[in-house]
């Protein structure tokens, strides 16, 4: 297999896009990312996108999408893993590359949630639940986090306060970030007197969900200094049912994945220097982190109050805001964090700079744990 | 809602019936075809016990379309007398006094309706027991 690099990047900004359509979204951050790379044209074009075809019943984004972009005539494909198709679909594009397939591929996701009610997207979020037996009860995407928020409080003894701080610095991040959904602070104090969403979770503890689109251009590695080399990317998946599961705070799906994922890479984790997680909630932010090896089960909050300790090192975790502060534009999602890592690799990141950074992952979710894509990047 | 979609599932929502696997003994519900424990395909249809305690539960404040009648509604996991665990609405109880470890039965109650000229779907939902309300445990 050969080694892949990500020739370019484009991201809109994550917001309530009243005056855009699905096409035009895509076409805005597929168009930066084909300038940023500066390359012949995509020989194919895969896009991700969860929502479209309940909240615009739209299908077959993929022909609809090449054909938006000009470039009617590449194969195309759709992939949809709730909010972790973005990051499914780039594993995807990276296969067809690193297989010698195609040569030049363009991965773009994008995500419109404005065109549908607050009900609607209740709905549409709890989609990757099993309906029969998980949504049909009435409980949302958020419920099932709270759930297991309120378990793992109980089981680690671990205060709210600490597991919200994951949100404060969400947003002390994403102030100043150009494409973030809600680039300024929030306190502690206003985020837990929020009204709640599904106790004991607050609202400014859920991630926001927005319409936006990311792309990115991936071709063989060239060798070269500075480039931004796809260093590992995998998949895992787990029981569908939280009631099936021995342990309702343990995500296996990103225990397995992100093994995985270092093994690829052959780095571990103390060598990452920015991470971006999947906080849908700031618990879910947490629970990540354990899973993935940075903080020992139970002490994940730790990386965000300033107390110790954190097993393995302290990465910068969501410098661009996450989920929470950039926001959540749900198929889009794990494009965007993969295209804020490359930003962070190449010294791009503006504001949200951290001091340059070799190694940085991504890690997306799709339902409450049940498909979990790690991605990570390296400067060469 | 499809009629068939909803009346496939109808035996095992109203029934409370699940799977058992016939070679290691592991229940499941919903239903499934292969057990994930062993492997086999031999399994048998299973009447859960219907009572059980909460694990963990909440309360839905911003309910998806078709739910929205019944906020703020509890949901809670139950885990079942025979170790298997379930997700339900909590009804027949205040938000404020529903507590982990609490011991809760299984009851049939409305779902939702397809607006006004579809079908209306019935299920479980869990509540405390009726006849040790008075107890003191």
């Amino acid at each position: 297999m050969r080694s892949v690099s990500i020739a370019g990047v484009g991201l809109t900004q994550v917001s309530e896009h009243w005056e855009r359509s699905l096409a035009d979204l895509f076409v805005e951050a597929a168009v930066k990312a084909i300038e940023d790379a500066d390359v012949e044209e995509p020989e194919a074009v895969y896009v991700a996108n969860s929502g479209s075809s309940y909240i615009q019943g739209q299908l077959n984004l993929g022909a609809m999408m090449a054909d938006a972009l000009g470039k009617a005539g590449v194969p195309a494909f759709t992939v949809e893993a709730g909010a972790a198709s973005g990051a499914v679909a780039f594993h995807e594009g990276v296969k067809a590359v690193a297989s010698g397939l195609y040569d030049i591929v363009l991965v773009g996701g994008v995500e419109k949630v404005s065109d549908a009610s607050p009900e609607e997207i209740a709905r549409f979020l709890s989609m990757p639940e099993d309906q029969e037996y998980t949504a049909y009860t009435g409980i949302t995407n958020f419920g099932l986090n709270a759930l297991i928020y309120r378990h793992y409080m109980e089981r680690f003894g671990v205060r709210q306060e600490d597991i919200a701080m994951l949100a404060v610095r969400c947003h002390e991040h994403a102030e100043g970030c150009p494409h973030a959904m809600y680039p300024f602070k929030l306190s502690l104090e206003r985020i837990l007197s929020s009204p709640m969403e599904a106790d004991p979770l607050h609202i400014l503890e859920c991630s926001g969900t927005g319409d936006g689109a990311a792309a990115v251009i991936i071709q063989p590695s060239k060798g070269v200094s500075g480039e931004v080399e796809v260093a590992a990317h995998s998949l895992s998946t787990d029981l569908i049912h939280i009631t099936g599961r021995p342990d309702i705070v343990t995500f296996e799906a990103v225990k397995r994945a992100s093994e995985k994922a270092f093994r690829m890479a052959g780095i571990s984790r103390r060598d990452v220097d920015v991470v971006e997680i999947h906080d849908e909630t700031t618990i879910t932010g947490i629970i990540s982190l354990e899973d993935m090896g940075f903080a020992e089960k139970g002490k994940g909050a730790t990386l965000f109050t300033g107390q110790e300790p954190a097993v393995s090192g302290k990465p910068s975790v969501n410098t661009f805001g996450g989920l929470k502060a950039r926001g959540n534009p749900v198929g889009a999602t794990g494009l965007y964090q993969i295209v804020e890592i490359a930003m962070q690799l190449e010294g791009e990141a503006g504001r949200c700079q951290v001091d340059k950074p070799e190694f940085g992952l991504a890690q997306s979710l799709g339902g409450l744990g049940s498909i979990c894509a790690i991605t990570i990047l390296r400067r060469h | 809602m499809s009629v068939p979609r909803y009346w496939r599932e109808s035996k095992y929502r109203y029934r409370l019936i699940g799977k058992r696997c016939m070679r290691c003994g592991a229940l499941y519900y919903p239903r499934r075809a292969i057990c994930t424990r062993c492997g086999s395909k031999e399994l048998e249809e299973h009447q859960l016990s219907d009572r059980g305690r909460i694990v963990s539960w909440t309360v839905i404040r911003n309910p998806p379309k078709d739910y929205e009648r019944f906020a703020p509604y509890v949901v809670a996991l139950v885990e079942l007398e025979d170790g298997i665990r379930i997700l339900s609405q909590i009804v027949d109880v205040e938000p404020e006094e529903v507590k982990a470890g609490m011991m809760v039965e299984a009851t049939f109650r409305k779902i939702r309706e397809d607006g006004t000229s579809g079908i209306i779907e019935y299920g479980y939902k869990f509540r405390p027991p009726v006849e040790s309300k008075q107890d003191s445990s």
